[in-house]
């Protein structure tokens, strides 16, 4: 046999690099996983758009949803936003609190986002990014599911469904407090 | 007017011994710091090249850090513990990651190899090729013709 293994190893070569290529399509960029799931959930606290102050350890023992978003991100915080009133109301009753938190953003759009969405639920402002560093935000929208004993459990990165927030905060209502 | 400013003198002195001394912060350092980082809402940029306002306050939250006291291996730990690996531009030496160290360098090396095998084989084939049987008639030809003995 003339050429002997050398006649492999182009396909040698070119095999792994095509893999490796074909598992870099498949794969969602966005989709790092976050080393907080399972950690304690960074305490803070911020000052609510109503000058309220909301603080996440007066929080322990509900189970909570911290939704981080901005006015300009179209259009996944508006296709986002209404899911996010109705689960609030939905489960405000049943030990949930559900927090917004305004990342990147100015005041006047942030206000009239929150006011043609009517949102009832907390929103702070995060105007120095700490927040936002603590749970690794990486782009808006972001969600984190915090359990009732203040662990970070879910991560959810794009536009929330009702169905998403139900699944995981039901199963988070689940557990023993 | 003295006992006014010794006044003031005093409450600053006080001030001071009861907040935590701030570590001068050298922006070398900082640089350094944020050069290893990815900006999170840029495509292939360092903290310290973004001009985006997350990496201004990245930025700012490392100045911060060091200004506290931390190492400049502590900062990066508190980004690194935050965002995952995902958050250094250059994967750590170890584990997994020595992988992307080392493939290009045995890459090259094996091309070396390759090439060095192909451009030995390719200086070997010309004795293949005078090797190959010669038709007699045409042996017998060029031997007349080499001897001057052909045409008058």
């Amino acid at each position: 046999m003339k050429g002997g293994w050398l006649r492999w190893i182009i396909p040698a070569a070119v095999v792994p690099v095509l893999v490796l290529l074909a598992y870099g399509f498949w794969t969602n960029p966005r989709e790092i996983p976050s080393p907080l799931l399972g950690r304690p959930a960074a305490p803070f606290v911020l000052t609510t758009f109503d000058k309220a102050p909301l603080t996440l350890q007066d929080l322990r023992g509900k189970v909570v949803l911290i939704n981080f978003w901005a006015s300009w991100c179209i259009p996944a915080c508006y296709d986002e936003a209404p899911a996010l009133e109705r689960t609030w109301l939905a489960y405000k009753d049943k030990g949930v609190m559900v927090i917004g938190v305004n990342v990147q953003d100015t005041e006047e759009p942030a206000r009239k986002f929150l006011a043609r969405f009517q949102h009832s639920f907390p929103n702070a402002p995060d105007p120095r990014g700490y927040v936002a560093v603590e749970y690794g935000v990486y782009g808006v929208p972001e969600t984190f599911f915090i359990d009732r004993r203040g662990r970070v459990r879910f991560k959810h990165v794009g536009a929330l469904t009702d169905e998403t927030a139900r699944k995981r905060l039901d199963s988070l209502l689940e557990e023993p407090s | 007017m003295i006992r006014l400013v010794l006044t003031v003198l005093a409450a600053s002195a006080l001030l001071s011994a009861e907040a935590p001394a701030a570590v001068p912060v050298d922006e070398r350092v900082v640089h350094e710091l944020a050069a290893q980082l990815r900006c999170v809402v840029c495509q292939t940029l360092s903290v310290a090249d973004s001009p985006s306002e997350t990496a201004n306050q990245m930025r700012q939250i490392i100045r911060e850090r060091l200004a506290a006291g931390e190492t400049p291996e502590q900062v990066r730990q508190y980004f690194v513990q935050r965002y995952g690996e995902w958050i250094l531009l250059a994967p750590p030496k170890e584990g997994f990651n020595l992988l992307v160290w080392v493939v290009p360098f045995v890459g090259l090396g094996a091309g070396l190899v390759l090439v060095v095998i192909v451009l030995r084989r390719w200086s070997r084939n010309p004795a293949t090729v005078s090797s190959t049987p010669v038709d007699p008639a045409m042996r017998e030809r060029i031997r007349r013709e080499m001897s001057g003995g052909g045409h008058p």
